[in-house]
Protein backbone atom coordinates (compact mmCIF):
# COMPACT_ATOMS: atom_id res chain seq x y z
CA UNK A 1 0.00 0.00 0.00
CA UNK A 2 2.69 2.04 0.94
CA UNK A 3 4.29 2.02 -1.89
CA UNK A 4 1.40 2.27 -4.26
CA UNK A 5 1.01 5.79 -3.07
CA UNK A 6 4.48 6.63 -3.46
CA UNK A 7 3.96 5.70 -6.59
CA UNK A 8 1.38 8.06 -7.29
CA UNK A 9 2.87 11.01 -5.18
CA UNK A 10 6.56 11.10 -5.20
CA UNK A 11 8.03 9.19 -8.02
CA UNK A 12 7.15 8.37 -11.47
CA UNK A 13 3.55 10.15 -9.89
CA UNK A 14 2.61 13.61 -9.13
CA UNK A 15 5.64 15.49 -7.97
CA UNK A 16 8.39 14.01 -10.21
CA UNK A 17 5.70 14.20 -13.33
CA UNK A 18 5.05 18.19 -12.52
CA UNK A 19 8.72 18.85 -11.74
CA UNK A 20 10.27 17.21 -15.37
CA UNK A 21 6.86 18.68 -17.03
CA UNK A 22 7.52 22.35 -15.34
CA UNK A 23 11.34 22.00 -16.70
CA UNK A 24 9.63 21.20 -19.91
CA UNK A 25 7.47 24.03 -19.77
CA UNK A 26 10.80 26.04 -19.38
CA UNK A 27 12.56 24.45 -22.44
CA UNK A 28 9.07 25.04 -24.58
CA UNK A 29 8.93 28.78 -23.58
CA UNK A 30 13.01 29.58 -23.93
CA UNK A 31 12.80 28.00 -27.18
CA UNK A 32 9.48 29.85 -28.22
CA UNK A 33 11.71 33.04 -27.60
CA UNK A 34 14.77 31.82 -28.71
CA UNK A 35 12.82 31.57 -32.08
CA UNK A 36 11.50 34.94 -32.04
CA UNK A 37 14.90 36.40 -31.04
CA UNK A 38 14.22 37.06 -27.09
CA UNK A 39 16.10 36.17 -24.42
CA UNK A 40 13.07 34.36 -22.64
CA UNK A 41 11.70 33.57 -18.89
CA UNK A 42 14.54 32.12 -16.19
CA UNK A 43 14.56 28.40 -15.26
CA UNK A 44 12.57 28.55 -12.54
CA UNK A 45 9.85 30.55 -14.00
CA UNK A 46 7.17 27.56 -14.01
CA UNK A 47 7.50 26.70 -10.15
CA UNK A 48 7.14 30.48 -9.59
CA UNK A 49 4.11 30.51 -11.81
CA UNK A 50 2.22 27.90 -9.81
CA UNK A 51 3.46 29.21 -6.76
CA UNK A 52 1.91 32.43 -6.94
CA UNK A 53 -1.16 31.43 -8.44
CA UNK A 54 -1.36 28.80 -5.01
CA UNK A 55 -1.29 32.11 -2.75
CA UNK A 56 -3.78 34.28 -4.52
CA UNK A 57 -7.43 34.70 -4.44
CA UNK A 58 -9.94 31.48 -5.42
CA UNK A 59 -13.21 33.09 -7.17
CA UNK A 60 -16.07 31.38 -7.80
CA UNK A 61 -19.14 32.58 -10.37
CA UNK A 62 -22.17 33.25 -9.08
CA UNK A 63 -23.54 31.66 -11.67
CA UNK A 64 -21.79 28.77 -11.68
CA UNK A 65 -22.46 25.25 -10.85
CA UNK A 66 -20.14 25.24 -7.80
CA UNK A 67 -19.11 21.83 -7.35
CA UNK A 68 -18.61 20.48 -10.29
CA UNK A 69 -16.70 23.86 -11.04
CA UNK A 70 -13.96 23.57 -8.56
CA UNK A 71 -14.03 19.78 -8.43
CA UNK A 72 -12.92 19.36 -12.32
CA UNK A 73 -9.39 20.55 -11.82
CA UNK A 74 -8.75 18.24 -9.51
CA UNK A 75 -10.15 14.91 -11.54
CA UNK A 76 -8.37 16.29 -14.44
CA UNK A 77 -5.18 16.44 -12.03
CA UNK A 78 -5.84 13.14 -10.91
CA UNK A 79 -6.30 11.62 -14.39
CA UNK A 80 -3.36 13.07 -15.51
CA UNK A 81 -1.40 11.40 -12.26
CA UNK A 82 -2.54 8.11 -13.36
CA UNK A 83 -1.51 8.35 -16.79
CA UNK A 84 1.35 9.37 -15.42
CA UNK A 85 1.54 6.36 -13.13
CA UNK A 86 0.81 3.79 -15.74
CA UNK A 87 3.07 4.98 -18.49
CA UNK A 88 6.85 5.70 -16.46
CA UNK A 89 6.33 2.64 -14.51
CA UNK A 90 7.21 0.31 -17.04
CA UNK A 91 9.36 2.80 -19.06
CA UNK A 92 11.61 3.23 -16.32
CA UNK A 93 11.56 -0.36 -15.59
CA UNK A 94 10.19 -0.24 -12.23
CA UNK A 95 7.06 -2.42 -12.65
CA UNK A 96 6.03 -4.33 -15.26
CA UNK A 97 2.57 -3.17 -15.94
CA UNK A 98 -0.47 -5.57 -16.38
CA UNK A 99 -2.56 -7.06 -19.13
CA UNK A 100 -4.06 -4.33 -20.93
CA UNK A 101 -2.37 -0.96 -19.30
CA UNK A 102 -2.07 0.51 -22.78
CA UNK A 103 -6.21 0.60 -22.88
CA UNK A 104 -6.13 2.34 -19.07
CA UNK A 105 -3.51 4.48 -20.34
CA UNK A 106 -5.78 5.90 -23.40
CA UNK A 107 -8.39 6.51 -20.97
CA UNK A 108 -6.50 8.02 -18.24
CA UNK A 109 -5.62 10.43 -21.03
CA UNK A 110 -8.92 11.59 -21.87
CA UNK A 111 -9.77 12.27 -18.41
CA UNK A 112 -8.21 15.55 -18.43
CA UNK A 113 -10.08 17.37 -21.25
CA UNK A 114 -13.36 15.63 -20.18
CA UNK A 115 -12.86 16.93 -16.77
CA UNK A 116 -12.01 19.99 -17.86
CA UNK A 117 -15.43 20.33 -20.64
CA UNK A 118 -17.19 19.67 -17.56
CA UNK A 119 -15.83 22.29 -15.38
CA UNK A 120 -16.13 24.77 -18.18
CA UNK A 121 -19.96 24.07 -18.76
CA UNK A 122 -20.40 24.71 -15.04
CA UNK A 123 -19.15 28.04 -14.70
CA UNK A 124 -21.90 29.67 -16.96
CA UNK A 125 -19.55 32.56 -18.84
CA UNK A 126 -20.39 32.27 -22.55
CA UNK A 127 -16.84 31.88 -23.45
CA UNK A 128 -16.02 29.40 -21.62
CA UNK A 129 -19.05 27.55 -22.94
CA UNK A 130 -17.72 28.28 -26.49
CA UNK A 131 -14.22 26.76 -25.64
CA UNK A 132 -15.53 23.66 -24.11
CA UNK A 133 -17.50 22.77 -26.98
CA UNK A 134 -14.63 23.39 -29.08
CA UNK A 135 -12.73 21.10 -27.00
CA UNK A 136 -15.36 18.66 -27.24
CA UNK A 137 -15.04 18.53 -31.03
CA UNK A 138 -11.53 18.55 -31.18
CA UNK A 139 -11.26 15.29 -29.22
CA UNK A 140 -13.92 14.18 -31.40
CA UNK A 141 -11.82 14.50 -33.82
CA UNK A 142 -8.51 13.63 -32.69
CA UNK A 143 -9.19 10.29 -30.72
CA UNK A 144 -9.80 8.27 -33.50
CA UNK A 145 -6.84 9.07 -35.05
CA UNK A 146 -4.88 8.13 -31.45
CA UNK A 147 -6.62 4.83 -31.24
CA UNK A 148 -5.78 4.01 -34.99
CA UNK A 149 -2.31 4.57 -34.28
CA UNK A 150 -2.15 2.56 -30.80
CA UNK A 151 -3.61 -0.26 -32.87
CA UNK A 152 -1.32 0.09 -35.24
CA UNK A 153 1.40 -0.23 -32.52
CA UNK A 154 0.01 -3.47 -30.64
CA UNK A 155 -0.45 -4.93 -34.41
CA UNK A 156 3.30 -3.94 -35.15
CA UNK A 157 4.71 -5.17 -31.83
CA UNK A 158 3.13 -8.59 -32.21
CA UNK A 159 -0.04 -8.56 -30.49
CA UNK A 160 0.75 -7.37 -26.99
CA UNK A 161 -1.39 -5.13 -25.16
CA UNK A 162 1.35 -4.52 -22.34
CA UNK A 163 3.38 -1.57 -22.59
CA UNK A 164 5.86 -3.28 -21.09
CA UNK A 165 6.13 -5.96 -24.00
CA UNK A 166 6.17 -3.00 -26.37
CA UNK A 167 9.25 -1.48 -25.15
CA UNK A 168 10.70 -5.46 -24.71
CA UNK A 169 9.86 -6.12 -27.89
CA UNK A 170 11.73 -3.12 -29.68
CA UNK A 171 15.17 -3.79 -27.44
CA UNK A 172 15.37 -7.07 -29.77
CA UNK A 173 13.73 -5.46 -32.97
CA UNK A 174 14.77 -2.27 -32.99
CA UNK A 175 12.60 1.53 -32.40
CA UNK A 176 9.13 0.91 -34.05
CA UNK A 177 9.76 4.39 -36.22
CA UNK A 178 12.47 2.56 -37.74
CA UNK A 179 10.02 1.20 -40.70
CA UNK A 180 8.26 3.03 -43.16
CA UNK A 181 4.58 2.84 -41.34
CA UNK A 182 6.67 3.41 -38.01
CA UNK A 183 7.48 7.35 -39.29
CA UNK A 184 3.97 7.83 -41.09
CA UNK A 185 2.47 6.74 -37.71
CA UNK A 186 4.95 8.73 -36.08
CA UNK A 187 4.17 12.00 -37.65
CA UNK A 188 0.25 11.65 -36.94
CA UNK A 189 0.91 10.70 -33.30
CA UNK A 190 3.18 13.93 -33.28
CA UNK A 191 -0.15 16.34 -34.34
CA UNK A 192 -2.15 14.37 -32.36
CA UNK A 193 -0.37 14.57 -29.18
CA UNK A 194 0.07 18.23 -29.99
CA UNK A 195 -3.72 18.57 -30.10
CA UNK A 196 -4.19 16.96 -26.86
CA UNK A 197 -1.83 19.54 -25.34
CA UNK A 198 -3.73 22.48 -26.80
CA UNK A 199 -0.80 23.57 -28.83
CA UNK A 200 -0.96 26.39 -31.17
CA UNK A 201 -2.67 24.76 -34.56
CA UNK A 202 -5.28 23.57 -32.55
CA UNK A 203 -5.33 25.69 -29.40
CA UNK A 204 -8.85 27.12 -30.60
CA UNK A 205 -10.41 25.56 -27.45
CA UNK A 206 -8.28 28.63 -25.17
CA UNK A 207 -7.54 30.93 -28.10
CA UNK A 208 -6.02 34.18 -26.18
CA UNK A 209 -7.22 36.41 -28.53
CA UNK A 210 -10.23 35.98 -30.18
CA UNK A 211 -12.69 33.66 -26.32
CA UNK A 212 -9.64 35.18 -24.46
CA UNK A 213 -9.15 31.69 -22.27
CA UNK A 214 -11.71 30.15 -23.26
CA UNK A 215 -12.43 26.78 -21.00
CA UNK A 216 -10.11 28.59 -18.42
CA UNK A 217 -11.40 31.83 -18.39
CA UNK A 218 -12.94 31.91 -15.04
CA UNK A 219 -10.74 30.00 -12.66
CA UNK A 220 -8.05 31.60 -10.44
CA UNK A 221 -5.93 31.17 -7.77
CA UNK A 222 -5.82 27.72 -6.89
CA UNK A 223 -8.02 26.00 -9.39
CA UNK A 224 -6.04 27.65 -12.20
CA UNK A 225 -3.02 26.27 -10.09
CA UNK A 226 -4.33 22.49 -10.16
CA UNK A 227 -5.03 23.47 -14.46
CA UNK A 228 -1.63 24.86 -14.45
CA UNK A 229 0.22 21.54 -12.81
CA UNK A 230 -1.84 19.49 -15.12
CA UNK A 231 -0.55 20.78 -18.31
CA UNK A 232 2.64 20.07 -16.91
CA UNK A 233 2.23 16.71 -16.15
CA UNK A 234 0.83 16.09 -19.78
CA UNK A 235 3.60 17.95 -21.34
CA UNK A 236 5.60 15.48 -19.12
CA UNK A 237 3.79 12.46 -20.43
CA UNK A 238 2.50 12.42 -23.67
CA UNK A 239 5.88 13.23 -25.32
CA UNK A 240 6.78 10.22 -22.83
CA UNK A 241 4.47 7.81 -24.44
CA UNK A 242 6.13 8.98 -27.68
CA UNK A 243 9.81 8.10 -26.78
CA UNK A 244 8.04 4.33 -25.32
CA UNK A 245 6.18 3.68 -28.19
CA UNK A 246 7.70 4.89 -31.02
CA UNK A 247 11.98 5.84 -30.58
CA UNK A 248 12.85 2.17 -28.57
CA UNK A 249 11.66 3.65 -24.79
CA UNK A 250 14.09 4.48 -21.30
CA UNK A 251 17.45 3.11 -20.82
CA UNK A 252 18.91 4.35 -17.58
CA UNK A 253 22.55 2.95 -17.34
CA UNK A 254 25.61 4.56 -18.55
CA UNK A 255 25.35 7.21 -21.67
CA UNK A 256 22.14 5.51 -22.06
CA UNK A 257 20.63 8.36 -19.28
CA UNK A 258 21.65 11.59 -21.59
CA UNK A 259 20.26 9.73 -24.93
CA UNK A 260 16.80 9.16 -23.06
CA UNK A 261 17.06 12.89 -21.91
CA UNK A 262 18.16 13.82 -25.48
CA UNK A 263 15.06 12.17 -27.04
CA UNK A 264 12.55 13.70 -24.86
CA UNK A 265 13.96 16.81 -25.54
CA UNK A 266 13.85 16.35 -29.29
CA UNK A 267 10.94 15.69 -29.15
CA UNK A 268 9.22 18.55 -27.17
CA UNK A 269 11.53 20.81 -29.92
CA UNK A 270 9.24 19.10 -32.58
CA UNK A 271 6.48 20.04 -30.91
CA UNK A 272 7.32 23.98 -30.24
CA UNK A 273 8.59 24.29 -33.43
CA UNK A 274 5.17 23.60 -34.65
CA UNK A 275 3.50 25.82 -32.47
CA UNK A 276 5.79 28.47 -33.25
CA UNK A 277 5.36 28.18 -36.92
CA UNK A 278 1.86 27.47 -37.59
CA UNK A 279 -1.07 30.03 -36.97
CA UNK A 280 -4.27 28.88 -35.05
CA UNK A 281 -6.79 27.04 -37.72
CA UNK A 282 -10.22 26.87 -37.28
CA UNK A 283 -12.60 23.90 -35.94
CA UNK A 284 -13.41 22.43 -39.27
CA UNK A 285 -10.01 23.00 -40.80
CA UNK A 286 -8.60 21.24 -37.65
CA UNK A 287 -11.72 18.49 -37.74
CA UNK A 288 -10.73 17.69 -41.86
CA UNK A 289 -7.02 17.11 -40.83
CA UNK A 290 -7.98 14.90 -38.76
CA UNK A 291 -10.56 13.31 -40.32
CA UNK A 292 -8.87 13.11 -43.71
CA UNK A 293 -5.70 13.62 -43.42
CA UNK A 294 -4.68 11.78 -40.34
CA UNK A 295 -7.38 9.11 -40.44
CA UNK A 296 -6.12 8.34 -44.05
CA UNK A 297 -2.56 8.34 -43.69
CA UNK A 298 -2.77 5.68 -39.92
CA UNK A 299 -5.00 3.10 -42.09
CA UNK A 300 -2.08 3.94 -44.73
CA UNK A 301 0.41 3.13 -42.21
CA UNK A 302 -1.74 0.33 -40.90
CA UNK A 303 -1.71 -1.24 -44.92
CA UNK A 304 1.80 -0.84 -44.73
CA UNK A 305 2.64 -2.96 -41.69
CA UNK A 306 0.14 -5.38 -43.21
CA UNK A 307 3.11 -6.08 -45.64
CA UNK A 308 6.14 -5.87 -43.08
CA UNK A 309 7.04 -2.43 -44.43
CA UNK B 1 10.30 38.21 2.26
CA UNK B 2 8.27 35.33 2.49
CA UNK B 3 7.83 32.79 -0.55
CA UNK B 4 4.59 33.85 -1.58
CA UNK B 5 5.70 37.45 -1.94
CA UNK B 6 9.01 36.43 -3.80
CA UNK B 7 6.66 34.11 -6.10
CA UNK B 8 4.18 36.99 -6.69
CA UNK B 9 7.13 39.70 -8.26
CA UNK B 10 8.92 37.20 -10.41
CA UNK B 11 5.44 36.28 -12.48
CA UNK B 12 3.21 39.01 -12.80
CA UNK B 13 0.69 38.81 -15.29
CA UNK B 14 -0.92 41.75 -16.96
CA UNK B 15 -4.02 42.13 -17.59
CA UNK B 16 -4.81 45.09 -20.22
CA UNK B 17 -8.02 47.32 -19.24
CA UNK B 18 -8.31 50.15 -22.37
CA UNK B 19 -10.54 52.92 -21.47
CA UNK B 20 -11.12 55.74 -24.15
CA UNK B 21 -7.74 55.72 -25.38
CA UNK B 22 -6.14 56.78 -28.53
CA UNK B 23 -4.38 52.95 -28.96
CA UNK B 24 -1.20 54.65 -29.13
CA UNK B 25 -0.59 53.21 -25.49
CA UNK B 26 -1.89 49.97 -25.99
CA UNK B 27 1.01 49.91 -28.90
CA UNK B 28 3.63 51.10 -26.98
CA UNK B 29 2.89 48.56 -24.70
CA UNK B 30 2.90 45.85 -27.05
CA UNK B 31 5.97 47.15 -27.45
CA UNK B 32 7.54 46.26 -24.31
CA UNK B 33 6.88 42.22 -25.87
CA UNK B 34 9.23 42.63 -28.62
CA UNK B 35 12.58 41.09 -28.92
CA UNK B 36 14.37 44.56 -28.11
CA UNK B 37 12.87 44.91 -24.66
CA UNK B 38 11.07 41.25 -24.18
CA UNK B 39 9.90 41.64 -20.25
CA UNK B 40 8.90 37.92 -20.32
CA UNK B 41 12.73 38.09 -19.25
CA UNK B 42 11.16 39.53 -15.64
CA UNK B 43 8.16 36.69 -15.95
CA UNK B 44 5.64 39.04 -17.67
CA UNK B 45 2.80 37.58 -19.68
CA UNK B 46 0.12 39.69 -20.74
CA UNK B 47 -3.09 37.28 -20.14
CA UNK B 48 -6.54 37.43 -21.42
CA UNK B 49 -8.87 37.05 -18.30
CA UNK B 50 -9.13 39.38 -15.61
CA UNK B 51 -9.11 36.17 -13.40
CA UNK B 52 -5.99 35.32 -14.13
CA UNK B 53 -4.18 38.45 -13.25
CA UNK B 54 -2.14 39.99 -11.01
CA UNK B 55 -1.59 43.55 -12.18
CA UNK B 56 -4.45 45.70 -13.79
CA UNK B 57 -2.93 47.43 -16.26
CA UNK B 58 -5.21 51.01 -17.19
CA UNK B 59 -4.60 53.21 -19.78
CA UNK B 60 -6.61 55.75 -21.73
CA UNK B 61 -8.82 58.16 -20.57
CA UNK B 62 -11.94 57.24 -18.51
CA UNK B 63 -15.55 58.41 -19.27
CA UNK B 64 -18.74 57.83 -17.91
CA UNK B 65 -19.28 55.05 -19.78
CA UNK B 66 -16.14 53.04 -19.14
CA UNK B 67 -16.42 53.69 -15.02
CA UNK B 68 -18.81 51.08 -14.15
CA UNK B 69 -16.85 48.55 -16.23
CA UNK B 70 -13.68 49.71 -14.67
CA UNK B 71 -15.10 48.97 -11.17
CA UNK B 72 -16.50 45.78 -11.86
CA UNK B 73 -13.24 44.81 -13.45
CA UNK B 74 -11.40 45.84 -10.65
CA UNK B 75 -14.00 43.89 -8.21
CA UNK B 76 -13.46 40.65 -10.44
CA UNK B 77 -9.84 40.54 -9.87
CA UNK B 78 -8.46 38.10 -7.47
CA UNK B 79 -6.68 39.75 -4.52
CA UNK B 80 -3.77 40.75 -4.25
CA UNK B 81 -3.93 42.79 -7.21
CA UNK B 82 -1.90 45.79 -8.27
CA UNK B 83 -3.05 48.95 -10.31
CA UNK B 84 -0.98 50.10 -12.83
CA UNK B 85 -2.50 53.73 -14.22
CA UNK B 86 -0.63 54.14 -17.91
CA UNK B 87 -0.03 57.22 -19.82
CA UNK B 88 -0.50 60.76 -19.14
CA UNK B 89 -4.71 60.25 -19.88
CA UNK B 90 -4.65 57.38 -16.77
CA UNK B 91 -2.49 59.35 -14.82
CA UNK B 92 -3.88 62.69 -14.92
CA UNK B 93 -6.60 62.66 -17.88
CA UNK B 94 -4.44 64.06 -20.14
CA UNK B 95 -5.93 66.42 -22.70
CA UNK B 96 -9.37 64.87 -22.07
CA UNK B 97 -9.27 65.98 -18.10
CA UNK B 98 -11.78 69.24 -19.26
CA UNK B 99 -13.96 67.05 -21.42
CA UNK B 100 -17.66 66.99 -20.92
CA UNK B 101 -17.46 62.70 -20.88
CA UNK B 102 -14.43 62.52 -19.01
CA UNK B 103 -15.07 60.90 -15.07
CA UNK B 104 -11.58 61.44 -13.37
CA UNK B 105 -8.47 59.67 -13.53
CA UNK B 106 -8.01 56.52 -12.17
CA UNK B 107 -7.30 57.13 -9.06
CA UNK B 108 -9.99 58.67 -7.65
CA UNK B 109 -12.07 55.60 -8.80
CA UNK B 110 -9.67 52.58 -7.54
CA UNK B 111 -6.37 52.64 -5.48
CA UNK B 112 -3.58 52.56 -7.55
CA UNK B 113 0.13 51.43 -7.01
CA UNK B 114 2.30 52.52 -9.79
CA UNK B 115 1.81 55.77 -12.11
CA UNK B 116 3.78 55.72 -15.37
CA UNK B 117 2.95 59.19 -16.64
CA UNK B 118 3.99 59.97 -20.91
CA UNK B 119 1.85 60.25 -24.01
CA UNK B 120 2.59 57.15 -24.69
CA UNK B 121 5.33 56.24 -21.93
CA UNK B 122 8.31 54.83 -24.02
CA UNK B 123 8.97 51.47 -23.04
CA UNK B 124 11.98 52.67 -21.03
CA UNK B 125 10.05 54.26 -18.91
CA UNK B 126 7.34 51.17 -18.88
CA UNK B 127 10.44 48.77 -17.28
CA UNK B 128 11.31 51.55 -15.04
CA UNK B 129 7.80 51.35 -13.75
CA UNK B 130 7.76 48.21 -13.44
CA UNK B 131 11.13 47.93 -11.99
CA UNK B 132 9.95 49.90 -9.34
CA UNK B 133 6.50 47.86 -8.82
CA UNK B 134 8.60 44.88 -8.08
CA UNK B 135 11.10 46.91 -5.99
CA UNK B 136 7.72 48.40 -3.92
CA UNK B 137 6.42 44.38 -3.54
CA UNK B 138 9.93 43.66 -2.54
CA UNK B 139 10.06 46.45 0.01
Amino acid sequence: MANYLFYFLIFPGFLFAAAGGGILSWFDRKITARVQFRKGPPFLQPFYDVLKLLGKETLVPRNSAKIPFLYAPVFALTGATLAAVFILLPSFGITSGFRGDLIVIYYFLTVPSISWIIGAMATGNPLAITGASREMKLILSYELAFLLILAAIIYKSGMTLNLADIIDYQKQNGALAGSLSGILLLIAFIFCIQAKLGLVPFDMAEAETEITAGMFIEYSGFSYALVKLTRYILLFILPSFLVVLFLGGFQWSGTGIVWSVLKLLAVVLVLTLIRNTNPRLKLGQAMRFFFVGMNLLVIAAFVLSLYGL
Amino acid sequence: MGVKDYCFKKSLWVFHFGGASCNNCDIEILDCLTPRYDIERFGIQLVGSIKHADVLLVSGSINRKCRDRLLEVYHQAPKPIVVVAFGACGCSGGVFADGNPFNGPVDQIIPVDVYIPGCPPKPEAIIAGIAKLINKKAG
